[in-house]
């Protein structure tokens, strides 16, 4: 009788553990998911800024079609960009192109004088530290949920309920870290 | 930085599970000295929570009266809010409403009893006299104080504090009018008493002061505990470290601090205090500035 309510007691201990890891597996990667959107979010927010901010800037440099054209196919290719790693190289070349666009804007002192160009300037930088704000929210989390996939115990949870690891939001080498070439 | 995180955690819990251990070993001498049994200590424990639930559910708007602050739109501030909400993404809590108090000397903190309320409060001096990389290191530091939860465990904390106040207070008011009834319900117990009933005198006297020393020890750890999350959320701990020092060595005070807000402030706005001496630490809300750096360089 004793052995038998202490194999019960075990048990229902186990079940506890149980439904506790698959509980936080789960809550994991809704948090994943969650972290992606406010990614997605930014990143809409600076598409949307962008076209605003070409035409101020072409209302003062009309000549520079070179840096417009750039920006705007970067920007499509962004706002079309379907997996994660899509989303991580065109969003590296936007960034790129950007970084000309204001390049070229320093050359225009009227510009550099203008409201409205300023304020767009500070919502890009802004939103820009969002998404890498946002990115690091997403990565930490996405190692947490990875993690927890991994070390045991709660690896056979994650086994028999199929839980997969999810994807970095990776930032290319070469374009993120390399020196920016600007061309006038 | 991670280590530095879970120490800090690690060295509050201590700090009140070594609170809690006191005032059990208050009580006993309460129950000794007073002879009011258990009854004392849950009368000291609802009188206490009762208090400090009026000043947790108004807290944040009185001490944002009290600070002169106001609420500022996105258009007013556009690189406050869009600092404070990349921060919040940083962070996973929902962006804080934003106040500013028009105020030269710079400083910040943060109000709200949970996240989804919370504010965050800067002096038009702090964005004026920061850079970005600085002012970012400094809302990180009061996103930690939202995403910690600390305006909760101080709450706790001062429950506490009031708990062994007037557990000491009715104590020495027991010694002044009650001796007669104790002595008559404990007569035959001997010589011991003599020595129990002084160091429940003693206890009396000095929890009080005590209580102060844990409770000020509760809110310095927190502060080093939102400088090391500020690094966490930042990942560039010597922004923060630099604001410090750009803070601290600024010297016009903040007139609208006073005593009573000043633990809240992301540094100490009244700037009379000298950090240094023994004492003066033990009675300080805030660490030293420069142990406060000397953390944020060793990550």
């Amino acid at each position: 009788m004793g052995a038998f309510v202490l194999l019960l007691v075990i048990l229902g201990g186990l079940v506890v553990m149980a439904i506790g890891m698959y509980n936080s597996l789960v809550t994991l990667r809704n948090r994943c998911d969650n972290g992606w959107s406010q990614i997605d979010v930014q990143l809409r927010r600076r598409y949307d800024l962008i076209p605003n901010l070409v035409e101020t800037v072409k209302g003062y440099a009309k000549h520079e079609s070179g840096v417009f054209e750039k920006v705007t196919l970067a920007r499509a290719a962004a706002v079309n960009a379907q997996t994660v790693k899509e989303h991580g190289q065109a969003d590296n070349m936007l960034t790129g192109a950007l970084k000309s666009l204001f390049a070229v804007a320093e050359n225009y002192p009227e510009l550099k004088a203008n409201q409205n160009f300023l304020m767009l300037q500070e919502e890009l930088a802004g939103t820009e530290s969002k998404v890498a704000y946002a990115r690091q929210f997403y990565n930490d989390t996405v190692m947490k949920f990875n993690m927890r996939q991994q070390v045991f115990p709660s690896s056979i949870i994650a086994n028999m309920f199929g839980f997969k690891p999810r994807e970095y939001y990776q930032i290319e080498e070469e374009v993120a870290k390399g020196p920016v070439k600007v061309q006038f | 930085m991670y280590e530095q995180i879970s120490r800090n955690k690690w060295k509050s819990a201590a700090l009140i599970v070594f609170f809690m251990a006191f005032i059990f070993v208050l009580t006993w001498f309460f129950e000794y000295v007073t002879g009011w049994g258990k009854g004392g200590l849950v009368l000291a424990v609802a009188v206490a929570m009762g208090m400090a639930a009026a000043g947790y559910y108004a807290s944040d708007k009185i001490v944002l009266g009290i600070s002169r602050a106001r609420p500022v739109t996105k258009d007013e501030f556009p690189y406050l809010y869009n600092v404070v909400e990349g921060l919040a993404i940083a962070a996973g809590v929902p962006a804080p409403k934003c106040y500013v108090i028009d105020d030269t000397a710079p400083n910040a903190f943060a109000a709200g009893r949970k996240p989804e309320t919370a504010v965050i409060c800067v002096t038009t001096g702090l964005l004026e006299k920061l850079n970005r990389v600085e002012l970012e290191g400094v809302i990180a530091h009061e996103m930690s104080h939202i995403k910690n939860y600390d305006v909760r465990l101080q709450t706790l904390v001062v429950v506490m504090a009031g708990i062994v106040a007037l557990l000491s207070d009715w104590m020495l008011r027991s010694f002044m009018w009650g001796g007669g009834r104790r002595r008559s319900r404990r007569s035959g117990s001997g010589g011991g008493e003599g020595v129990l009933v002084l160091v429940g005198l003693a206890l009396a006297i000095l929890s009080p002061f005590i209580a102060t020393i844990i409770q000020l020890a509760v809110s310095r750890k927190r502060e080093f505990l939102a400088d090391a999350s500020s690094a966490m959320l930042t990942r560039y701990p010597a922004g923060l470290a630099s604001a410090l020092r750009k803070i601290s060595a600024d010297t016009e005070p903040l007139e609208a601090a006073n005593k009573a807000t000043a633990h809240l402030y992301i540094v100490n706005p009244l700037k009379d205090i000298k950090g240094g001496g023994g004492l003066n630490k033990l009675f300080s809300t805030h660490p030293p500035i420069e142990e406060r750096i000397a953390a944020l360089e060793k990550m």
